[in-house]
């Protein structure tokens, strides 16, 4: 168990230590549905349910490895309930909205293999966050990876009226939005502390 | 190839094992500059060509096995739960990674942290284990992944020598740039990470739009 308050739990994961501009965790989605802002806020409220989910098996799964002590199934365990859960908001997802289902594509199994998941995971059970800890620390992943997602589809979007040079085009402009991005996140540094 | 024989593995008709599988991973279908795979990875542990070199070889390592093993069940994984499989074997091999790592060194596990962990779902292994290991004979998966594990970790290379050429004035610890040179403290910084990729994708597009022209 930690001291640290709930609200900073959620302003460090969201906002200063962002998953995907200060970890790099979940680069693949962040550059391959970040061309249209509706995509976006769909993708990122996925994930943040997938995280949701797959934080609190995962805390249930590490205090029964630790209980049969064999932390050397953490990793195996951990992977297969993230593809479990991925299937299960696969099908919810092709039932309730086809057209969602189509425009996230190939993207949406991808989930099971966004780092910023599998990270979420095992950072947590590396900081030993508790059960609502967790819970916490997983909705502000899921916040800051939304609000990193729709922050670079808005600019994208803008981007595509611009005047840029043919070579630069496509994923190098994408990475040089997300440097400059990055750079802007420092600015959180200090908060909540 | 020399392997195929010590394996005892005929190739398939007509589609023989050509050091074409290899050579394309290095450059052609670099599984970075010219896929963007494996990018978290790329951009986490490429502050020190160290830690470049380090991740880069134990992915490379990772990708060998599991393309091998795929690539010898191949015939008896079923369709429908040939992802689920493959990251099984995949996180097994990665499990052994991490501990092999601890043993060797306890430095450097702490520097590359969770991002071990994380080799297992490295989009690039499993794409190749999807789209090549399960489509071919073992001769041409095992080329094929040395090809990307090679073309993977120079990459890496080219990315942590860059940035801690320039954000710290050293490459892999030995200092090359002259005592007065001020560190630009941003390459080493996530930012830097993002820079870095980028120039060298446009260093990428630039060469490819030449050879279009010529």
């Amino acid at each position: 168990m930690t001291n640290e308050s709930l609200s900073y739990i959620f302003i460090n994961a969201s906002l200063v230590n962002n998953f995907v501009l200060a970890y790099f965790l979940g680069i693949c989605p962040f550059l391959g549905v970040s061309g249209k802002m509706e995509t976006a806020t769909k993708m990122g409220g996925a994930v943040t349910f997938v995280m949701l989910i797959s934080s609190m098996c995962a805390y249930g799964i590490h205090q029964f490895l630790v209980a049969i002590n064999a932390p050397f199934l953490q990793l195996i365990s951990y992977i297969v309930v993230i593809a479990s859960t991925v299937q299960l908001v696969e099908m919810f997802i092709k039932k309730m909205s086809p057209t969602l289902f189509r425009a996230l594509g190939i993207f949406l199994p991808l989930i099971t293999t966004n780092c910023a998941i599998l990270g979420l995971a095992l950072f947590q059970t590396n900081k030993g966050y508790g059960f609502v800890e967790s819970f916490v620390y997983a909705l502000g992943a899921g916040a800051g990876f939304t609000l990193a997602l729709v922050l670079i589809a808005g600019l994208r979007e803008q981007l595509n009226f611009a005047d840029v040079p043919e070579v630069i085009k496509g994923t190098a402009l994408t990475l040089l939005i997300a440097g400059i991005l990055s750079l802007s996140f420092m600015g959180f540094a200090g908060l909540g502390a | 190839m020399a392997a195929n024989k010590e394996l005892g593995i005929t190739p398939t008709a007509g589609a023989a094992p050509s050091t074409d599988e290899f050579i394309k991973g290095l450059w052609r279908d670099n599984p970075v500059f010219v896929q963007v795979l494996g990018m978290c990875p790329v951009l986490a542990v490429s502050n020190t060509a160290e830690n470049a070199l380090a991740m880069g070889l134990a992915t490379a390592f990772v990708l060998l096995m599991s393309n091998i093993l795929v690539s010898i069940l191949r015939d008896f994984i079923p369709k429908q739960v040939r992802i689920a499989s493959y990251i099984l074997i995949i996180a097994t091999f990665v499990t052994i990674t991490d501990y092999v790592i601890q043993a060797i060194s306890v430095d450097l596990h702490k520097s590359l942290g969770a991002f071990i962990s994380l080799i297992v779902v490295n989009c690039l292994i499993l794409s190749r284990a999807e789209a090549f290991a399960s489509k071919n004979t073992v001769g041409k998966s095992i080329l094929d992944a040395a090809g990307m594990g090679v073309g993977f970790t120079f990459a890496l290379l080219c990315l942590g020598a860059v940035r801690e050429l320039f954000g710290n004035g050293t490459i892999f610890g030995l200092g090359v740039l002259p005592d007065n040179f001020q560190e630009w403290i941003v390459m080493i910084l996530p930012a830097g990470g993002f820079f870095t990729l980028a120039l060298w994708l446009l260093i990428f597009n630039v060469m490819e739009a030449r050879k279009a022209k010529t």
